[in-house]
């Protein structure tokens, strides 16, 4: 069977049931397991031109024609199982998976019919059409009614409504017909409501490759798990005490406990795969939530993968967020894993903007900050916000050269700022020694006297090693 | 009884009219630049006649370059009108330094240079915004102790027109992004080795301060991911991407599409990873630039030299230590036209053939460097000369195959020229002869040419009135006469090197004390210079700023006594082999502008002394001393120095007295060429 045909054709049988739903509410398709496979004769068109069909009487032909081929090819089948029932009772396996095949075939086949008969029911809406029916069209119907013995009541309904334009009611009835039809052939669709795709699901379709296998529906076994199973702490329980464990190893673990018998290594040893289990359909997942995009009902259905992903799923989008972050204690999650996560990048490099935002990423701060006017990169708030109204008055050692009055407060010559970023307390420490001493140098006299062969005139009488400014301020000292 | 005093002396002075009271502000401040132009100290005696002399000087000032930074609030309300404030003297400036700026709301205060100090951090970067709101230049130069938090206060100067952040290394991102945000009216922006800083900050640069016209982004990080947002400023004219590792051919190719009208000046030298082919797909990108310069960046061939024939206007091509392929010097002649400076310095595969070809065609050229080019002879040097003649600058140090004969060539038809270098040639007396028609000439590098004597630099000292600058190191032929020619003739000198010009004595000295501009004297290695000389130059050369006497072995304390007495501008000393002692270091160690001192090999230096004048001259920056101080000098005494500001190099170089022939010398380092 083509696969890569199948998934294509259930998409359009998705839409096809999403149609039905958007007419008429009441109608939809909830299909039980096990979910069938799809042939479909349209490929890549299909889709395309199922929603909003002209009513094409070549395509007719061609689906009628695909249907009576599956016909042939089920009876096929079923002609060589009879033939081949009573030489081989052994090969079990063989006639199991006949049996499927079969089954599959039967189920496609009125998928198909449905299909087809269902590219014919938006067209019904046209008054014109059913008023008036070309010849050739109406030949086409009545060639679906006889080539298929299932819907017979689908060419007499349309017939029936010809006079009287069709209503509601009518399609109603018309598709209480398929779904006899359906029922007859194993299928029960229930009337299910399905919810209106929101935007936001929508927005999620996009990602649906992103589950990395992207299995065509039918071509896996749909499993629903109910709340309390998703949400019980174990799935492992031990049949003596009932204890529950959330792995199967620690079940065989505990196991040991109970007698000898549990300890030989073919009881401790990993279960082994069934055999069967290779031939059997892969498993995929439903979210018991309906309306969840994750349910099977919802009209954009995409599987969960494994039971874990169920649960993680079901915790994230349907409990209650319970645990909080106990760093920044706004973010809160359902899942323990994903708070751990958090917490790990929680509060560390944080990159923040004046406005208060802050993010996980400097390209985004800086995204930010080119996109809003006035806004600017702010530094994290551990390194110290340097302004001298921080500079404290520490170890006056000496009076200060001379401050402004104007000066709120008044800075000293090696002061020490309360942050030891902006100033580094070690050179801070050496800058006052070191004035200290060069004070203690400015009062001592390094006058030297005329030296020997002065003959130039020097500009000041006395000699010094000093800056004139010092010999300033030491006058005015004196005055004072 | 001092208030009586202080009221006799006013109502002595009430009566003479104030002698400036008639005269405007404006006409009073010519005159005061005039007087300090003449000689900077005049105004210090003009501020000290009167009162009202006082008060112009004070409302006339407008540079204020500190020697301590503990003086500034002081030295700023003394002179309310200064609008540049110069630090660049002070090694240490406190937090609270700057925190003690004035702050007035209309402070004058335009222009703060800090680009030598340490010592201060966000915290005095913040009080200096506070204080100065209006303050339009910012040099925060070498602040490698400078984080985003001071760059944060940066951008709190809304008004910033000029920024240096040079080797401000942990500057990151975070510091760029808000001086982008905060300083939107910047035009010119260095952030030369601020290595913190990605693609990330220079694109948020790019978008918010569209200002910009001058941009350093030398040894950043920069990549392709911001340079097409950067050559897109609409106002970019500089843009200099020295060292720039991120830049390569892929990178330039990406700005195919894009163009800039505004840029001239690009300057990608050491850029390893661009190649001719990086260098052909920038061209059409800048149309207008006047200015490129590729030194030490890529191979030179034909096909990038063609490229350029794109733009129409460049005026200046730096291709120094390139690689030349065959045709590519050949190229330049007939692609770039229009070139009016070339400069091919340390380049390889400059032949004759190539480069006669290219000087034939660019008869426009004004400034031509070929330094060290070395496989070129007479051939190029008669080509040069021949269709060359408007040249104001021609350096051609070590091209040591062109004979005397060509060196004749020069003075005789490049007689517009300014700058000559020919360092290390065969030029003789006869060379210098040619040059007396040179009468522009400005500088005159011819150090290490042997044969050259007194009688040659008489022709320069009579005919090269302009001559600013004269280096004869190594000139083992000439003497006093002739260097007494120099300074007679030259009046205007500013610069002269007479290093291991051995027969030069006190007598040259003299001379030179008469050229009172003289800012930079080297005697090094010249024996019969003693302190009699030093002390003419002290008090003749009042703009001394740089001194090197290492190797005058008769220089004594005397002359170390002149100097601190009348040399106030030293900054700069060499005294290593001298015979000063203690006396004359510690004498020396009054000068408070001093930054730079080499002592080592003194005899006559103690530790204690050495120590006294390391904590008496507060404003050093570099000391150079013998590596036996070290264990010396009491630990914690060096540590409180080195907390100032000054950095200490310890000198391990053997003793060693005697001073080999000029002859000798140029053998030995050939010989260390050819091997």
């Amino acid at each position: 069977m083509d696969r890569g045909q199948n998934h294509i054709h259930g998409q359009s049988a998705a839409n096809l049931c999403y149609q039905f739903g958007s007419d008429n509410p009441l109608l939809g398709m909830g299909i039980q397991q096990p979910f069938v496979p799809f042939t479909s004769p349209f490929g890549a068109s299909s889709s395309t031109n199922i929603p909003h069909m002209d009513w094409n009487p070549a395509t007719m032909l061609d689906n009628l024609t695909f249907i009576e081929d599956k016909i042939r090819q089920v009876k096929d089948v079923i002609r060589t199982m009879v033939d081949n029932g009573g030489q081989l009772p052994c090969r079990q396996g063989d006639l199991t998976q006949q049996q499927q095949v079969v089954n599959a075939d039967l189920t496609c086949l009125i998928v198909q019919l449905i299909s087809t008969a269902g590219s014919l029911l938006p067209s019904l809406k046209n008054s014109s059409f059913l008023s008036h029916p070309p010849a050739g069209h109406m030949d086409t119907v009545n060639h679906v009614g006889s080539s298929s013995s299932f819907i017979p009541n689908v060419t007499t309904i349309s017939e029936e409504n010809k006079e009287d334009m069709c209503s509601p009611e009518d399609y109603e009835e018309l598709f209480k017909g398929f779904t006899d039809g359906a029922m007859e052939g194993g299928i029960e669709i229930d009337n299910v409501f399905v919810e209106e795709q929101d935007a936001k699901d929508g927005d999620e379709g996009g990602d649906a490759s992103m589950d990395g296998e992207n299995l065509p529906p039918g071509s896996y076994e749909l499993l629903q798990l109910e709340k309390d199973e998703i949400l019980a702490p174990h799935t492992h329980f031990c049949s003596i005490c009932g204890k529950g464990f959330k792995r199967d190893a620690n079940l065989r673990m505990h196991m040991r406990g109970h007698g000898d018998e549990y300890k030989s290594p073919a009881a401790l040893a990993k279960p082994p795969r069934d055999a069967s289990a290779e031939h059997e359909l892969v498993k995929r997942y439903s979210c018991p939530f309906v309306g969840c995009k994750r349910n099977k009902l919802h009209k954009n259905f995409q599987p969960l993968k494994t039971i874990l992903c169920v649960k993680n799923h079901y915790k994230r989008s349907h409990c209650e967020k319970s645990y909080t972050c106990s760093r920044c204690h706004t973010k809160k999650f359902s899942v323990m894993a994903d708070l751990k996560t958090h917490e790990k990048h929680c509060g560390r490099d944080k990159w923040l903007c004046s406005c208060g935002t802050s993010f996980s990423r400097k390209d985004k701060l800086f995204a930010h900050v080119a996109l809003f006017q006035g806004h600017t990169p702010a530094l994290p708030a551990d390194e110290p916000k340097n302004s001298s109204d921080q500079i404290s008055r520490v170890g006056s050692h000496q009076e200060p050269a001379k401050f402004p009055s104007s000066m709120s407060s008044s800075f000293m010559w090696g002061t020490s700022s309360s942050d030891d970023r902006g100033l580094d307390i070690k050179g801070l420490a050496g800058c006052s020694e070191d004035i200290l001493s060069t004070g203690n140098f400015g009062s001592f006299n390094f006058s030297f006297g005329p030296a020997d062969g002065f003959t130039g005139e020097p500009s000041g009488s006395t000699f010094s090693v000093l800056p004139p400014e010092h010999f300033q301020s030491a006058q005015k000292k004196g005055k004072n | 009884m001092a208030a009586a005093h202080r009221q006799h002396k006013r109502r002595r002075l009430s009566p003479s009219p104030a002698p400036f009271d008639s005269l405007a502000d404006e006409l009073l401040f010519l005159v005061l630049d005039r007087v300090a132009a003449a000689d900077p100290r005049a105004l210090k005696s003009f501020a000290l006649a009167s009162r009202a002399c006082h008060a112009a000087e004070s409302r006339h000032r407008r540079i204020l370059r500190p020697l301590r930074a503990d003086l500034l609030p002081a030295a700023l309300t003394r002179y309310p009108s200064v609008s540049r404030l110069d630090l660049s003297l002070c090694a240490r400036v406190p937090d609270a330094a700057l925190a003690a700026v004035p702050s007035s709301g209309s402070s004058p205060l335009r222009a703060v240079n800090l680009s030598r100090s340490s010592g201060f951090g966000a915290a005095g970067v913040a009080a200096l915004a506070r204080a100065c709101p209006g303050l339009a230049d910012l040099d925060l130069s070498n602040g490698v102790h400078l984080g985003d938090a001071a760059a944060a206060e940066v951008a709190r100067m809304r008004k910033l027109q000029r920024l240096s952040l040079s080797r401000c290394k942990q500057v990151t991102d975070m510091g760029l992004g808000c001086v982008a945000v905060g300083c939107t009216d910047l035009r010119d922006l260095s952030l030369k080795w601020c290595i913190g800083i990605t693609d990330l900050g220079l694109n948020l640069l790019a978008l918010k301060c569209n200002k910009l016209t001058t941009l350093d982004l030398s040894y950043t990080m920069i990549t392709k991911e911001s340079l097409l947002s950067i050559i897109k400023l609409p106002n970019l004219q500089v843009l200099i991407l020295v060292g720039c590792i991120g830049i390569d051919d892929d990178a330039l190719a990406s700005l195919e599409k894009e163009y800039s009208k505004s840029l001239q000046v690009l300057d990608m030298s050491h850029c390893q990873n661009v190649t001719d082919v990086g260098v052909s797909s920038i061209v059409k990108s800048i149309p207008n630039l006047l200015e490129l310069n590729l030194s030490y960046c890529c191979p030179v061939t034909p096909s990038m030299v063609r490229s350029l024939h794109k733009i129409s206007k460049l005026q200046t091509l730096k291709l120094e230590g390139c690689k030349f392929m065959a045709d590519g010097l050949k190229a330049i002649g007939s692609s770039c036209v229009s070139i009016r400076e070339l400069s091919l310095s340390k380049s390889a595969g400059v032949t004759d053939t190539e480069l006669s070809f290219a000087v034939s065609k660019l008869k426009n050229l004004l400034k031509l460097d070929i330094t060290c080019c070395r496989n070129i002879t007479d051939v190029s040097v008669v080509s040069i000369t021949r269709s060359c003649t408007s040249l104001i600058s021609l350096r051609m140090e070590s091209c040591s195959h062109v004979s005397s004969g060509a060196l004749q060539l020069i003075g005789k038809h490049c007689s517009q020229l300014e700058e000559l270098d020919l360092t290390d040639s065969d030029l003789d007396d006869e060379g210098l002869k040619a040059l007396t028609g040179c009468t522009n000439l400005s500088s005159l590098k011819i150090g290490i040419c042997l044969s050259i004597s007194d009688e040659g630099l008489t022709h320069i000292g009579k005919s090269c009135p302009k001559l600013r600058d004269i280096d004869l190191y190594r000139c083992g032929g000439i003497s006093d006469d002739g260097v007494i020619q120099i300074a007679k003739g030259c009046p205007m000198l500013e610069s002269i090197n007479l290093s291991y010009c051995t027969e030069v004595t006190d007598r040259s000295l003299m001379s030179l004390s008469k050229c009172t501009n003289l800012n930079t004297l080297e005697v090094r290695g010249c024996p019969r210079v003693s302190s009699a000389g030093l002390s003419e130059i002290a008090m003749g050369c009042r703009l001394l700023s740089k001194l090197d006497i290492k190797k005058c072995f008769e220089i004594n304390d005397v002359g170390m006594l002149y100097l601190s007495q009348f040399s106030h501008g030293l900054r700069q000393i060499n005294l290593s082999y001298c015979s000063v002692t203690d006396i004359g270091l510690l004498s020396l160690s009054s000068i408070c502008g001093l930054q730079n001192m080499t002592i080592v090999h003194l005899a006559g230096i103690t530790p204690n002394g050495l120590i006294a004048a390391l904590m008496v001259c507060g404003g050093l920056t570099k000391v150079k001393l013998h590596e036996a101080f070290k264990s010396m000098m009491p630990p914690h005494m060096l540590k409180n120095v080195e907390t100032r500001g000054c950095r200490f190099q310890w000198i391990n170089k053997p003793f060693k007295v005697e001073v080999e022939p000029c002859d000798v010398w140029k053998q030995q380092s050939q010989d260390v060429l050819v091997r």
